[in-house]
């Protein structure tokens, strides 16, 4: 089976991403300033958690961050090739629309795991120190969470018809997947609802394998954060696969 | 059927309100340059889009390249290419990088897409540009790159969804000599929708199309026949007598029009002079009118396909701008 046009569908959207230098800065820009601004600016207001300080608490949740936006957008990123058309050209070549959802979640994932992996080079500047079998299980759960995150992107836009719900999905999606999901705040002694929110956001678990596995610190079980995990990165995959319909 | 390029039985699309196709028919054969023509909303777009796989019909079927495009879309895209009414291009990248984003996309082997890549630029005289980024370009340069992209796979069957639309009368005529070149050359079959008269007068048969039906379908050449002949427009210093010359002597049908004659005439070259030499009277202006499309148009749908022209206008200058992006 030729698989060139998964790679062309891939290659295309990395090429424009190195080549867009505004694009390359802020992805670089942004989990820096994040890192210093919520580690030195809410770091006075928090008690050491586990005997860490906030901004080693914070860190991998600015990795989740990271990958969060990355990805989600790269999976919508579909609307502006429907909108300027592009989509088109990719729609009404003779490939399976399987295909063009597997050139797009690996292009989403390519991009957040090197945004993400920059940050991760931060580490030991925040006196995160981190071993290198652990590097390898962030990066495997970094991956299997981007992803899933670009595999939710692409059914949201499958589903939108124009750029208008884009704030709205901003807005109800990915900031309360990302504030809900124990990044930026532990999940202990926050009301009940709330907790159960957060119990039933993926990304929580996401957030969680990866503090364990930098900090050693962690609120589920392995096993239970891995399913729960690797559940949510097939649903997502499978329902991106048949989101891209005949007509779209 | 086996060399029918595209064979259309009762072709029907609905949108929610909208009866865009109400049942065509029509085939097409292989290299034979089709034309459908048709004012805003016709159903044209609509008509390309099912048979290019990309909208389903409501009912009837269809064949390109002999295959149905409901049970084997796959078979039917690898043989047709298709330029699309709005622009389709990645304008953040270079001409080549489209051109390649295309060929790997319908599985081309390298050596031969870098050959062809190159053959193509230079069919549309776009060779020079190459390494450009496609957001540097012309509407012009980007329609032949378009044309270029859609050549490139080397389809039996091209579709062009108002290939001139917008541009300026220079790259319309460049643009039309790639595609007589196509038709000299191979065995590649054009369906192509516009609303130029005179564009449509290049297809060896054309398809008016109004409100989702085909009025006629036709050669350029029988269809104008329908309507009348040559019709020869006469101004006498006295029109009674002409006439009536014109009935008795000629066996003709004039019709009186205001201070002018109006009179059909069959092979008009031939019975012009004979008429001047024996017209009893002074003529003081005559004018030869022979029919075109827009006549056959008018008889057909009772409208002028320019009363829209502002609107076209407006459209191609909106498209233009969505290009120049
Ligand atoms: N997605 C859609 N939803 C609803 N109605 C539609 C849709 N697309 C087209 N139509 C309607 O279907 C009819 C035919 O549209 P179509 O685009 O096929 O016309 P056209 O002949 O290509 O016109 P133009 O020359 O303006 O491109 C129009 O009345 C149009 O409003
Ligand atoms: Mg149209």
């Amino acid at each position: 089976m030729n698989l060139t046009p998964i790679f062309i569908i891939w290659y295309r959207d990395v090429l424009r991403f190195f080549r867009e230098k505004s694009q390359l800065l802020t992805a670089l820009f942004r989990p820096a300033l994040w890192l210093f601004a919520f580690g030195m600016g809410l770091r006075p207001s928090f008690k050491n958690i586990h005997g860490f300080n906030y901004i080693q608490f914070v860190f991998p949740g600015v990795i989740a961050m990271t990958l969060i936006f990355t990805s989600i957008g790269s999976g919508i990123s579909i609307i502006w090739d429907r909108e300027f058309g592009f989509l088109k050209e990719i729609m009404v070549a003779p490939i399976p629309r399987t295909w063009i959802v597997l050139g797009k979640s690996l292009s989403g994932s390519t991009l957040a795991m090197i945004q993400g992996g920059c940050v991760l080079l931060f580490a030991p500047l925040v006196g995160v120190h981190i071993s290198f079998s652990e590097v390898l299980i962030c990066l495997l759960v970094m991956f299997l969470v981007s992803m899933s995150l670009t595999g939710l992107g692409i059914i949201l836009a499958a589903r939108m018809t124009s750029f208008e719900g884009f704030g709205a999905i901003m807005n109800f999606i990915i900031m309360p997947l990302y504030f809900l999901s124990g990044a930026i705040f532990p999940l202990h002694g926050i009301p009940f609802w709330l907790y159960l929110i957060s119990i039933l956001n993926p990304l929580t678990y996401g957030v969680d394998l990866l503090r364990g596995a930098m900090l050693h610190i962690h609120q589920f079980s392995y096993l239970l954060s891995s399913l729960f995990l690797l559940s949510f990165f097939i649903v997502m995959l499978t329902g991106a696969l048949f989101s891209l319909k005949y007509e779209t | 059927m086996k060399d029918l390029s595209i064979t259309v039985k009762n072709l029907v699309k609905n949108y929610k309100d909208v009866q865009a196709v109400q049942g065509i028919d029509f085939s097409v054969n292989q290299g034979e340059i089709f034309g459908f023509l048709g004012p805003n909303g016709a159903g044209k777009t609509t008509t390309i889009k099912m048979l290019c796989t990309l909208l389903r019909p409501t009912s009837g079927e269809a064949f390109v390249g002999g295959f149905n495009i409901l049970k084997d879309p796959m078979k039917v895209r690898k043989v047709i290419g298709i330029i699309f009414q709005e622009p389709t291009l990645d304008d953040r990248l270079t001409a080549y990088e489209n051109l390649k984003f295309h060929g790997f996309l319908y599985g081309l082997k390298k050596e031969f897409l870098e050959k062809q890549i190159d053959k193509m630029l230079e069919l549309v005289e776009l060779s020079d540009k190459k390494n450009l980024y496609v957001k540097t370009f012309s509407g012009g340069m980007k329609r032949r790159l378009e044309l270029a992209r859609g050549l490139l796979h080397t389809p039996k069957i091209l579709f062009l969804d108002e290939p001139t639309l917008g541009l300026d009368p220079q790259t319309r005529l460049h643009i039309w000599s790639y595609l007589s070149s196509l038709k000299k050359n191979g065995n590649v079959s054009l369906f192509l929708t516009t609303h130029y008269l005179d564009e449509a007068e290049n297809c060896d048969r054309i398809a008016i199309i109004d409100h989702g039906r085909i009025a006629a379908l036709d050669t350029p050449n029988k269809l104008k026949s329908q309507v009348h002949g040559e019709m020869v427009i006469l101004k006498t210093e006295n029109n009674e007598i002409a006439q009536t010359f014109l009935k008795k002597e000629m066996g003709l049908n004039p019709i009186l029009d205001g201070n002018k004659i109006r009179v059909e005439l069959q092979e008009a070259e031939k019975w012009l002079p004979k008429l001047l030499r024996e017209i009893p009277v002074e003529v003081e202006s005559l004018t030869l009118h022979r029919a075109t499309l827009e006549d056959v148009f008018i008889k057909l749908t009772g409208k002028e396909i320019r009363e829209e022209e502002g609107s076209w206008k407006d459209r191609a200058r909106v498209i233009m701008r969505s290009r120049l992006k």
